[in-house]
């Protein structure tokens, strides 16, 4: 009994108001996305309100049991966990269709009777969990890239793992690691890293089809090499000021450039290969000044503007040859390069006329009509925040974007105050998977990311997910609630 | 500690976070209040996503002759929520239902236990299908019955009752090729069988869409940006197929009161002229709202009605397998064309003679004359040519190469790529076959298996197997992959027979004997020299007449097999069949006409229905 008073004490309770309210304007949203007039009938078991009410209620029994369960169990058990989970991710791989049945072309849920259940929402828990003891091992610390290798195979099998399983989008969740593994002390470029590949991979498929003069290379790889080679004089004028190397650099761009452009009036030559004969020769006058004039620091660029350069130049083929042609439509819609207003277009138009046409008041709780009329696809899903923009309009929706970032900050308030490092990873792992599902989902309905078909925590309609979240959350809060145990 | 050196990235993380969240709050200020595009839109103006379905693709006979079109058919769809003030009574007059029948439609409508799509704002189907008589009085009227309206969709028509197993049928989609092909949803049409499953793709077309504005009473107020967005629908593709209507007409005439079928092939193309068998059905009964009654009815019918003879039927080939026979014997050396055997005709042994003839018979005599002992003495003098060898394994080489010759005639293995619906595969027994049933690689000889000799015991072949086979040797050593779509890429898939060219012309002398002098000179057709050979297959009841062959003798127009199921004697039953299909090809017309009534009329199994 002395640990349930503790606990009554040491809880985090913010956290779970934010929970709360979360959860219940969830329910409002998806009562108002499935209402009907002819069925008004809320508890109903065939209605999906209904549903999602029984689920909350089992989600909130769940989190209290978590809560009275030793905090202990969590460390102890993690690589038990993780392990199970590994056996079921592969076990659904290789089920045969009577257990696994392929649902909407994915194969990621396991049915044992009445009970249904995506062994891909377990692994997000079990492996923040294995990270978390692997990392608070006390000779364990982020030092060199050779550190990053254990962790990004704990990443890497359950990631492949729900690939093979058709669900893209809860794999891409995986990604969301990498902001904990920077708390941890992964070297801040690696994301920068993947931000300007992101930028380059943009700019290259999406001004892929704008070719330059006549059909002499493309708009894109250009905009790419200009962009490498506008760090490379930023890094050596402003942050080396090594100010004279810089100004060279210039000077051999504007000469070689130039000069192509003379070539051009006798003879059609393909631009693509002359930035990327400049950036090469870039890449080789660094190296030369590193090497003779024992400038320092300039590997790091040399090594990024090669990695660059190949990235840029097979992002086309990794476009076309990696990403099926549903996850490339998904995309071209999304940077305006293809029309496709039934297609996959039509889901994201729908969307934004839905989020658009409420304005800044909304129309009102269950008068949405655009999520009524059912033109929103998986508005009770994926689409939920749809019916709130519509019906609480710019300052509903503004409401729930708000209440998710104070829940943000408050666990990364929580990660900090952690004496151990197992509680504090745990509860990064958390924000940050928390922090990826909304920035993907809401980014979707908006329109600035493509359609990637993962819930909105607490909102979205769906026990699997519901519960999903419930138990990633509850046991940081019961973690959490151990910091005064201990004493 | 380096807790303490990386508590700063807390901020960074905590920045990044804020960012993207403040990012998507200036979106949603964009959206929701600067852009006009979604304001105007903003008092609850909708859209109606309404498909546009494309016509059908109508199919032709290779002679332009139109054999499928389409008719429009009508659906009566409603949505509840703009349903208001109806007048039931009138309603149902303009219907012509009655109350009752109402009122279940539409309870059933409504229970979402029989309906979970159910929804008040969205169409629902209330009754489907009805033709341009049934709809007009309610089309005059609909202005007084707000939230009824009329969707348009083409059914199948057919210019003649015939061939329904080569054009298949349409019918709703079902919930698993949906789930296969994102192109349909639930209530769309497809190909179910026949050219029309086969060629979906070309047949379907691509449906349209037209985005409609509606307000928020659910009235429609026009196009969506003029247009714009509308997507009009792809009309489907004409097709042409290979048959020739007139002859597949009198295939079906000549079939009449029978079990049985009739594949004819032009050899030079592999294009199939005529695919018809016995009982059939009237395409027609396969279209609109009686479908599924009918469907059932067929499905029960003992005849079995549905089922196409022409290829999934499996018949032992019997004699006409000997033509095949005399070929691959020569080829492996067994036999030359010289080569003669006794008959002692009845008194035969280990094979009885069928027939009555002199003795000894030469090749072109035994085909002529249809002797059995000649083709066995054939088939173990080329099976057992080198003897046995240790384990027996000299014999079973030389069967596996009997077996290899005789399947590259077309025996033994679907069409795999032809555009055939539904093939059987029929079968030549393997050696692997007989090491089991015998239990040992030893334990069977030619004389085990002599049934094979004269195409009786395991061997089974499909009629359009045989007519293929007929093909081969009427072009003396290859065949076109037999198809229905007439269309050039199909005249390449050209396949050798492992048999060369030299011994062709003794059994073409042997098949036109058969109708010199032979089995079938009661058929024999003025003007015309035709090859061919008869059958006549034992089975538990009453024997299968078979007949196959081509004609003319020289360059080769047509090659047909007729199969009667418990006829009796091939030459009685089935050759006067191929004798008038063949009449019709190649003169265009019929002129025994007492011979067509004759056969017409002539009733084998009497639970055949008449037509
Ligand atoms: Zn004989």
């Amino acid at each position: 009994m002395s640990r349930n008073v503790s606990i009554k004490y040491s809880l985090d309770r913010t956290t779970i108001i934010f929970y709360v309210l979360l959860v219940v304007m969830g329910w409002l949203s998806i009562y108002g996305a499935s209402y009907d007039f002819d069925q008004p009938g809320i508890f109903s078991w065939d209605q999906r309100a209904g549903k999602q009410f029984v689920w909350i209620l089992t989600a909130f029994g769940l989190g209290g049991m978590l809560l009275l369960v030793d905090y202990r169990v969590y460390n102890f058990f993690a690589y038990v966990i993780y392990g199970i989970t590994l056996l079921l991710l592969a076990f659904t791989i290789v089920a045969p269709s009577s257990i696994a049945p392929d649902i909407k072309g994915s194969h990621s849920w396991l049915v044992f009777g009445p009970i249904s259940f995506q062994p891909a929402e377990l692994a997000k828990i079990s492996t923040a969990l294995a990270l978390s003891k692997f990392m608070s091992a006390y000779n364990y610390r982020i030092r060199t890239w050779k550190d990053l290798i254990p962790i990004g195979l704990f990443v890497f099998v359950p990631f492949s793992l729900i690939v093979l399983q058709k669900e893209t989008g809860s794999a891409l969740v995986f990604i969301s690691f990498l902001l904990m593994f920077y708390r941890e002390g992964m070297n801040g470029i690696i994301l920068l890293l993947m931000v300007f590949a992101i930028i380059l991979f943009v700019l290259v498929i999406r001004f892929s089809i704008v070719p330059i003069l006549d059909n002499q290379g493309t708009l894109g790889i250009l905009l790419a090499m200009g962009i490498i080679l506008a760090i490379q004089f930023f890094y050596a004028y402003f942050i080396c000021k090594n100010k004279k190397e810089a100004l060279y650099l210039l000077g051999g761009i504007v000469f070689i450039g130039g000069a192509s452009l003379l070539t051009n009036i006798w003879y059609k030559i393909n631009f693509n290969y002359v930035a990327l004969g400049i950036v090469l020769l870039s890449a080789i006058y660094w190296t030369i000044t590193e090497l003779f004039f024992r400038l320092k620091n300039y590997w790091l660029i040399v090594l990024i503007t090669i990695g660059s350069t190949l990235f840029c130049f097979s992002a086309d083929y990794l476009f076309e040859k990696v990403l099926e042609p549903h996850q490339q439509i998904r995309i071209k819609v999304l940077l305006n390069m293809e029309d496709d207003p039934t297609g996959a277009g039509y889901n994201v138009n729908q969307s934004k006329i839905a989020i658009g046409s409420g304005g800044f008041l909304g129309k009102g709780f269950l008068n949405g009509t655009q999520t009524k009329l059912k033109y929103v696809p998986e508005q009770d899903t994926d689409f939920i925040f749809c019916t709130v923009g519509e019906e609480h309009g710019f300052w509903g929706s503004t409401l729930v974007l708000v209440i998710y970032w104070l829940l943000l900050m408050r666990l990364l308030k929580i990660a900090e105050r952690q004496r151990e490092a197992f509680n504090r990873i745990y509860a990064y792992c958390v924000a940050s998977i928390l922090f990826f599902h909304l920035m993907v989902n809401i980014g979707m309905v908006l329109g600035i990311m493509p359609v990637i078909g993962i819930p909105l925590p607490f909102f979205s309609y769906g026990g699997s997910s519901l519960w999903g979240f419930t138990i990633l959350l509850f046991i940081l809060l019961r973690l959490d609630a151990s910091r005064l145990e201990r004493i | 500690m380096i807790n303490d050196e990386l508590q700063n990235r807390r901020t960074v993380i905590a920045i990044i976070m804020s960012v993207i969240i403040v990012i998507y709050i200036l979106r949603l200020f964009t959206i929701q209040i600067i852009e006009t595009k979604y304001k105007e839109g903003a008092d609850s103006n909708a859209f109606l996503k309404k498909t546009q379905y494309p016509p059908r693709g109508l199919i032709y006979d290779r002679k332009h002759n139109l054999l499928v079109y389409n008719k429009p058919a009508y659906d009566i769809t409603f949505i509840t929520r703009e349903v208001h003030d109806l007048d039931t009574m009138s309603l149902c007059r303009a219907l012509n239902i009655d109350k009752a029948y109402f009122i279940k439609r539409m309870s059933e409508i409504k229970d979402r236990r029989r309906n979970p799509g159910y929804s008040s704002y969205t169409p629902q189907l209330f009754m489907n299908q009805l033709s341009s008589a049934d709809i007009a009085p309610i089309q005059q009227s609909l202005y007084k019955f707000p939230g009824f309206y009329i969707q348009i969709r083409t059914l199948r028509e057919y210019t003649y009752p015939i061939a329904a197993h080569v054009l298949g049928s349409i019918g709703e989609v079902s919930q698993r090729r949906i789930e296969k092909d994102p192109y349909y949803t639930m209530g769309d049409y497809c190909g179910r069988d026949g050219i029309e499953y086969t060629y979906e793709k070309q047949l379907r077309g691509e449906k349209g869409v037209e985005i409609l504005l509606r307000d928020a009473k659910g009235r429609i107020k026009g196009k969506y940006e003029n247009g714009k967005d509308d997507i009009s629908p792809k009309a489907g593709e004409n097709l042409t197929l290979t048959l020739d209507i007139n002859l597949q007409r009198l295939a079906e005439t000549l079939l009449r009161g029978k079990v049985g079928s009739v594949v004819a092939i032009e050899p030079k193309t592999g294009e199939i002229l005529a695919m018809a068998t016995s009982p059939t059905f009237d395409p027609n009964l396969l279209v609109g709202r009686q479908r599924s009654k009918n469907y059932y009815e067929l499905l029960k019918d003992p005849t079995k009605p549905l089922m196409n003879r022409a290829t999934q039927g499996q018949y032992s080939p019997g004699s006409s397998f000997k033509t095949l026979q005399a070929l691959v014997c020569q080829q492996m050396g067994g036999i030359t064309e010289h080569t003669m055997y006794a008959c002692n005709g009845p008194q035969s042994s280990p094979v009885k003679c069928t027939h009555h003839h002199g003795s000894p018979v030469s090749l072109v005599n035994a085909i002529e004359q249809s002797c059995n002992p000649y083709f066995w003495n054939a088939f173990k003098a080329t099976i057992e040519k080198d003897g046995y060898g240790t384990k027996n394994a000299i014999f079973r080489k030389n069967y596996d190469e009997w077996v290899e010759r005789i399947k590259s005639f077309g025996l033994g293995e679907k069409f795999t790529d032809s555009d055939i619906y539904e093939q059987a595969r029929g079968y030549i027994p393997t050696q692997k076959f007989y090491n089991k049933v015998y239990k040992s690689v030893t334990g069977w000889r030619a004389l085990t298996i002599r049934s094979n000799s004269i195409g009786q015991g395991e061997i089974m072949a499909t009629p359009l197997q045989l007519a293929n086979a007929m093909c081969v040797i009427a072009n003396t050593g290859y065949y076109i992959t037999p198809h229905l779509l007439k269309n050039d890429t199909m005249l390449q898939k050209v396949h050798r027979c492992e048999v060369e060219k030299k011994y062709f012309p003794i059994v073409y002398e042997g098949m036109w004997k058969v109708f010199e002098s032979g089995t079938a000179r009661a058929s024999k057709l003025e003007g015309i020299e035709m090859c061919g050979k008869t059958g006549t297959v034992q089975t538990h009841g009453k024997d299968h007449a078979f007949f196959v062959g081509f004609a003319p003798k020289d360059n080769p127009k047509i090659a047909i097999a007729v199969i009667v199921e418990n006829a009796g004697f091939g030459s009685t039953y089935a050759a006067p069949i191929f004798s008038l299909l063949a009449e019709q090809y190649l003169k265009g017309k019929v002129e025994r006409n007492e011979l067509q009534e004759k056969v017409s009329n002539t009733v084998t199994n009497s639970n055949v229905k008449k037509r």
